[in-house]
């Protein structure tokens, strides 16, 4: 158990992995770019306007303003986490890129590391691409909505690293299943996204707060585009810190173990 | 300790399985150094073992001096590789499969682009410089995946089967290439099952089979030391069966024909044709699949 916490040597050469990735998606730009611009207007619209003309606000705030930092750590979430789930598995399995890149200087560390990288960078770009549109709704305030960015790469980090373990364990593509619609969708559900957390039974809370990763990153999120600051930022970005730690550690260990026998 | 690859006692197990057996070898500067052997006798793993993508479980092995437990990257860096399986990037076209590679050798862009065109009219597939390599047939992969393991000029080319599904003519230039290679001072270790490959390309050899290496040398004097220079086979018969006992002559029954393995074949077919009442004789010169089917036996493996 113990080399699965030790710490991977992971050298600069990551991020030629990265480079790669970017310059595919970089090539490919018109389908990439637009999945977030409609998602965004689709929760606008959806949630935002349709369920808002009922509930007016929430805490003194206008519903559509407490779901937008909602629709941003979404985005996060769901973008690095299938980057690093299905997009990582087909490289891996499927396209072998792995096996041709450690024929290179490059050590499977590098490798996994580059892809957990390029999943929090795609979580970046997700954001900065729906933050103009949010900003043309007028549901987010500037310029502490700014903060997004960098809160993006931290909390892509995190759902990268949390993908990499279960695609390093994985049997197959087909039980990558198991993770998104039991673990990402009541996620993205119950984490004080659309509704505030305290309507929660208080047992629950708790739990969400001890074991959904997301419910830390719509709670700074939302602080950031409101904007409403307060000390618990630090307990959030703690957790999102150690979480990240955490699993982008045992994600690459995980990985080294599949892939070098 | 001189050689560009040194093995000793080299062993890897997978669990209970013990995929090498303690085999030692050593690969010189400027060789095409060939293993050969069946389905499951381990050459693929110690291939792995040498591009430093397996470790080993125990044994010393050594590539350019180091060892690819400590200096992995540092062996990589001089190494060319072309994998069993086709591993080229879907995402790239031919000249970007080439480059993007190039770059993880950290290979200035201005060189990277400049070799990479150079590979592609080395390997005949200038034309295809902007395809997709999905939309490449079968051979032009293989020889993307040569160009591909030289970008980095590599001192040692590691080749796994590299020939395998290909047409004759593919498997000429591939040959050609790879002798031209040696010409300019490369050192190339591959695995192969076609034994003619392997006799024409190596200048030395191993017959693996369970793990272990059975016999090591030049191929033509693995021929003459362990079967000799020439073959008889005769159709099988009660008749020729007996006759060859009454003559005292060593003989091996395959399917329907008895093979004779000699040093004159001319006074064997003397000695079946006056006496023995043959139906049907050729004699041939022997070659490497002699030797290989005489170790490895003639069992299917898989």
């Amino acid at each position: 158990m113990s080399h699965l916490f030790s710490l991977p040597p992971v050298s600069r050469r990551t991020w030629k992995v990265w480079h790669r990735n970017l310059v595919v998606f970089v090539r490919t730009w018109h389908v990439n770019f637009f999945p977030p611009l409609v998602e965004a207007l689709l929760y606008l619209f959806a949630i935002g306007m349709g369920i808002g003309s009922y509930v007016k606000e929430i805490d003194g705030i206008p519903y559509i303003n407490f779901i937008a930092p909602a629709i941003l750590a979404i985005a996060v979430m769901n973008s690095a986490f299938f980057e690093c789930t299905y997009g990582s598995y087909v490289r891996m399995y499927y396209q072998k890129s792995f096996d041709a890149m450690i024929a290179t200087p490059l050590s499977i560390e590098d490798v996994i590391a580059g892809e957990i990288l390029w999943g929090a960078t795609r979580s970046v770009i997700y954001v900065i691409i729906m933050l103009p549109v949010l900003a043309a709704f007028g549901v987010i305030s500037f310029p502490s909505a700014l903060l997004a960015v960098p809160l993006a790469f931290l909390g892509g980090l995190m759902f990268a690293g949390i993908a990499m373990c279960f695609t390093a364990i994985t049997p197959g593509i087909d039980t990558l299943n198991y993770p998104s619609f039991l673990f990402i969708t009541p996620m993205a559900l119950f984490s004080g996204t659309f509704f505030p957390l305290t309507l929660l039974p208080v047992g629950l809370q708790y739990f969400a707060l001890a074991i959904l990763p997301l419910t830390h990153l719509v709670a700074i999120m939302r602080m950031f585009t409101l904007p409403a600051f307060s000390l618990t930022i630090l307990l959030h970005l703690a957790w999102i810190m150690a979480a990240t730690a955490i699993f982008c550690i045992v994600a690459i260990n995980l990985m080294r173990k599949r892939l070098i026998v | 300790m001189n050689g560009i690859i040194e093995a000793q006692g080299l062993r890897k197990n997978f669990g209970m399985l013990v995929a090498v057996d303690g085999i030692s070898f050593s690969v010189r500067k400027g060789e095409i150094f060939g293993f050969l052997g069946p389905n499951g006798a381990g050459k693929t793993t110690t291939m792995k073992m040498i591009a430093c993508v397996s470790p080993r479980t125990s044994g010393v092995l050594s590539v350019f001096g180091m060892d690819p437990d400590e200096n992995p990257a540092e062996i990589k860096q001089h190494l060319g590789v072309v994998p069993q399986e086709t591993n080229l990037d879907p995402d790239f076209t031919c000249f970007g499969n080439l480059f993007t590679y190039s770059g993880y050798f950290d290979i200035p862009t201005h060189s990277a682009q400049k070799k990479s065109d150079e590979l592609l009219e080395f390997v005949q597939l200038q034309e295809k410089r902007n395809v997709k390599v999905e939309k490449l047939s079968g051979g032009m992969k293989r020889r993307l995946i040569l160009a591909r393991a030289l970008v980095n000029n590599p001192d040692l080319l590691i080749l796994d089967e590299p020939t395998i599904g290909l047409d004759p003519q593919a498997r000429h230039l591939i040959w050609e290439k790879l002798k031209t290679l040696q010409a300019q001072g490369n050192t190339i270790v591959l695995t192969t099952h076609y034994l003619d490959e392997a006799a024409r390309l190596c200048d030395r050899l191993v017959i693996m089979d369970k793990g272990k290496i059975l016999v090591k040398g030049a191929p033509a004097d693995l021929v003459k030391k362990y079967v000799g220079e020439e073959i008889v086979e005769v159709e099988k018969s009660a008749e020729v069966l007996f006759c060859l006992a009454a003559h005292n002559i060593p003989h091996e029954v395959t399917g329907d024909t008895v093979q004779i393995a000699t040093g004159s074949s001319r006074e064997i077919a003397k000695i079946l044709l006056d006496s023995c009442q043959p139906k049907k004789m050729l004699t041939r010169l022997a070659t490497l699949e002699d030797v290989f089917l005489k170790l490895t036996g003639r069992t299917l493996r898989d």
